[in-house]
């Protein structure tokens, strides 16, 4: 029994020109210990996805799924009091903005208590011990003080540690990252991709890294899921994902990877996601593939199986006949 | 932080010699004599008149006149009154208990009903309460005070009995003033029903000065609230799994608190502006009555030392928001 199990999970916008479906039957898993990387576009509905498991989404938001399981319970079937009990606890989340998602008021050893309190029934005084282990836990130095300060008085990469201190306060089963690493420059990027890594070695909790950079997920994930347009269209190991590549997409994504660049000009995919109104009828991806003809326009694809990396596509690429012939 | 509270009080300065400028001007500027007023139907010979011209010195250049006026106020002098030939200083003093205790309840008033029913508007924004609460406050902001005294004296003094119509307390009571605070008073007078009575008396009154206040302070809290909602900390909250009153209440509520303290004390200088109405028509007896008075019977220093001193008092109001905005959010400290 895998830790996280989403099944045939779909979110809906209500938004004024009609419902818009932002994610499209996905179907995930994560066991303990695992690295999952979710990549895409813009648009893509990575984020919402994730979101929509923990329940964060507004209420115009329309979620449905066949199973959201983790660990062992129901979230869709569960009451938000009942939810709230794991989401927080087993079940923690980081954003991209560290610094507008720390809440100015407050300093940071009270946002870190908070939530210790609340979850495991601290007092204040083992909420404070704990606090201190976990600022040096993430890397903070002169952790005492730090606990004093305001988010406005730290730097972003600082704010996203204490970010992931308070993700990791209740030793969660599974931490997702949205862009952990966005907003911060490339050599704080590192150091928080390395400290997320080394956190899952050391707890053997499962971690889902939502991301739009090729290079993190080569050097972070063990498996990694490629959603486009609101749908999974290709899922494999990281390995065989970068070196055959299935669907279109991804062995477009790869191909605009900047190392892999052989011209002056950087290559693109061109085109862009389709939104509410430009829907297209067959595959979603067909406006913008190379290889489709008017079967993709009209008929959407199904996943194919696990040996073609579930590619949605009616031709998918690096098959072995295609190999063969 | 001491720099911060002293650039505050930087502002603080020209803001009241504009106030002394523009009350000077504007008693002035109003048509009347205040020697020919004082006179009443008798009147007086021109030798006398001329007399009482030099005595007031209103012979003297404008500029001049003002110039005595600032050096009074800088020393503490407001002058005396025409009309009672008593300090201004004291004449306040003596009225201002009175709407000081009602423009507190008022304002207790709009802030315990307005602040929470902001709050709740917003956590079900769209809905039938959020509806209801919106439409309701901006019928109450856009009443006319007296008509909307008028009507709650006829339904609850009136038709009801309720409540008494005029006056701070009953007739029957009679005790001296230890802080000029009837409620505070009338406990210490230990006189039986005195309090209940003083308490009656001020139902009426601070619902008519609070209702304006309330209006706003329901609708900015709302607002507030609707915009810190969307915040990314808020998302941040509810990924801990924290319960909804804790999130509503303290992460976004501590937020939203900025405009709405702004909008409070912004609103001091409506309360006092609205006393001047309520106190007339419940006729109590506070500095509202008595600035409408000294305008009619042009008693310059009375007008001139009135608005300053209420004006000073809206400042001092709003430069304790300027430093309550620092203790709030320790953003703006910084700055």
């Amino acid at each position: 029994m895998s830790l996280l199990r989403l099944r045939n999970l779909s979110v809906e916008f209500a938004t004024t020109g009609g419902r818009f479906r932002a994610v499209d039957q996905v179907d995930l898993d994560v066991d303990k210990g695992d690295v999952l990387a979710i990549v895409g576009e813009s648009g893509s509905g990575k984020s919402v996805s994730m979101l929509a498991l923990m329940g964060l989404l507004p209420w115009t938001a329309k979620v449905t799924a066949d199973e959201m399981v983790f660990d062992g319970h129901d979230l869709s079937k569960m009451s938000a009091r009942a939810r709230r009990k794991i989401v927080g606890k087993d079940l923690a989340m980081i954003f991209q903005e560290p610094m507008s998602s720390l809440n100015p008021c407050f300093t940071v050893g009270f946002q870190i208590r908070e939530a210790l309190k609340i979850h495991l029934g601290m007092d204040r005084k083992a909420a404070q011990a704990r606090a201190l282990e976990l600022f040096e836990l993430v890397g903070i130095p002169d952790p005492e003080q730090r606990l004093k300060a305001f988010p406005h008085q730290m730097s972003g990469g600082m704010n996203q540690r204490v970010m992931i201190a308070m993700a990791i306060s209740c030793n969660p089963k599974l931490l997702i990252a949205d862009e952990p690493t966005t907003a911060l420059d490339v050599t704080i990027q590192a150091q928080i991709l390395d400290l997320l890594v080394r956190l899952r070695d050391e707890t053997g909790m499962g971690l889902v890294l939502i991301t739009h950079d090729m290079g993190v997920v080569a050097e972070t994930a063990q498996r990694v899921s490629v959603h486009y347009a609101g749908q999974k269209v290709e899922e494999q190991p990281v390995r065989p994902l970068f070196r055959s590549p299935h669907h279109p997409y991804t062995s477009a994504l790869l191909a605009a990877l900047p190392e892999r660049a052989t011209d002056r000009r950087l290559p693109t995919i061109p085109g862009v996601v389709p939104g509410q109104f430009d829907r297209p009828q067959g595959c979603l991806f067909s406006p913008r593939c190379p290889y489709a003809d008017d079967h993709c326009r009209k008929v959407p694809p199904a996943p194919r199986g696990p040996d073609l990396g579930l590619a949605r596509c009616h031709y998918p690429l690096n098959t072995d006949e295609r190999l063969a012939s | 932080m001491l720099r911060y509270v002293l650039s505050r009080f930087a502002t603080f300065l020209p803001t009241f010699i504009g106030v002394t400028l523009i009350s000077f001007a504007f008693i002035r500027v109003l048509p009347g004599d205040p020697i020919i007023v004082m006179a009443g139907e008798r009147g007086m010979t021109q030798e006398r008149y001329d007399e009482l011209v030099v005595q007031f010195g209103f012979d003297r250049p404008i500029l001049a006149q003002y110039w005595d006026y600032l050096t009074g106020v800088l020393q503490g002098d407001l002058g005396t009154s025409y009309v009672t030939k008593k300090p201004v200083w004291d004449e306040f003093f003596a009225l201002f208990p009175a709407t000081l205790e009602l423009s507190i309840c008022a304002m207790i008033f709009a802030v315990a009903l307005g602040l929470p029913a902001g709050v709740i508007a917003a956590m079900n924004r769209g809905k039938l309460f959020d509806r209801t609460l919106m439409s309701t406050a901006l019928v109450g902001y856009s009443m006319p005070i007296f008509w909307w005294a008028l009507l709650l004296i006829i339904v609850f003094s009136g038709n009801l009995g309720w409540t008494p119509v005029s006056g701070r307390i009953d007739l029957l009571y009679y005790f001296d003033d230890v802080t000029g605070f009837m409620l505070i008073d009338s406990l210490l007078s230990g006189q039986d029903g005195a309090f209940t009575s003083a308490v009656r008396h001020l139902i009426l009154p601070t619902i008519v000065l609070g209702t304006i206040p309330l209006a706003v302070i329901a609708r900015q809290t709302r607002s507030a609230m609707l915009e810190v909602l969307g915040e990314d900390y808020i998302r941040t909250a509810r990924a801990k799994g924290l319960p909804p009153g804790r999130i509503n209440g303290m992460h976004a509520l501590r937020n939203a608190l900025i405009p709405v303290i702004t909008v409070i004390g912004l609103s001091v200088g409506t309360l006092l502006a609205g006393a001047i109405l309520t106190e007339t028509i419940f006729s109590w007896p506070g500095i509202g009555k008595w600035m409408v008075d000294s305008i009619f019977r042009r008693d310059y220093p009375v007008v001139q030392g009135g608005l300053l001193l209420i004006a000073v008092m809206v400042m001092v109001v709003n430069l304790t928001v300027d430093l309550l905005y620092g203790l709030i959010n320790p953003k703006i400290r910084k700055r």
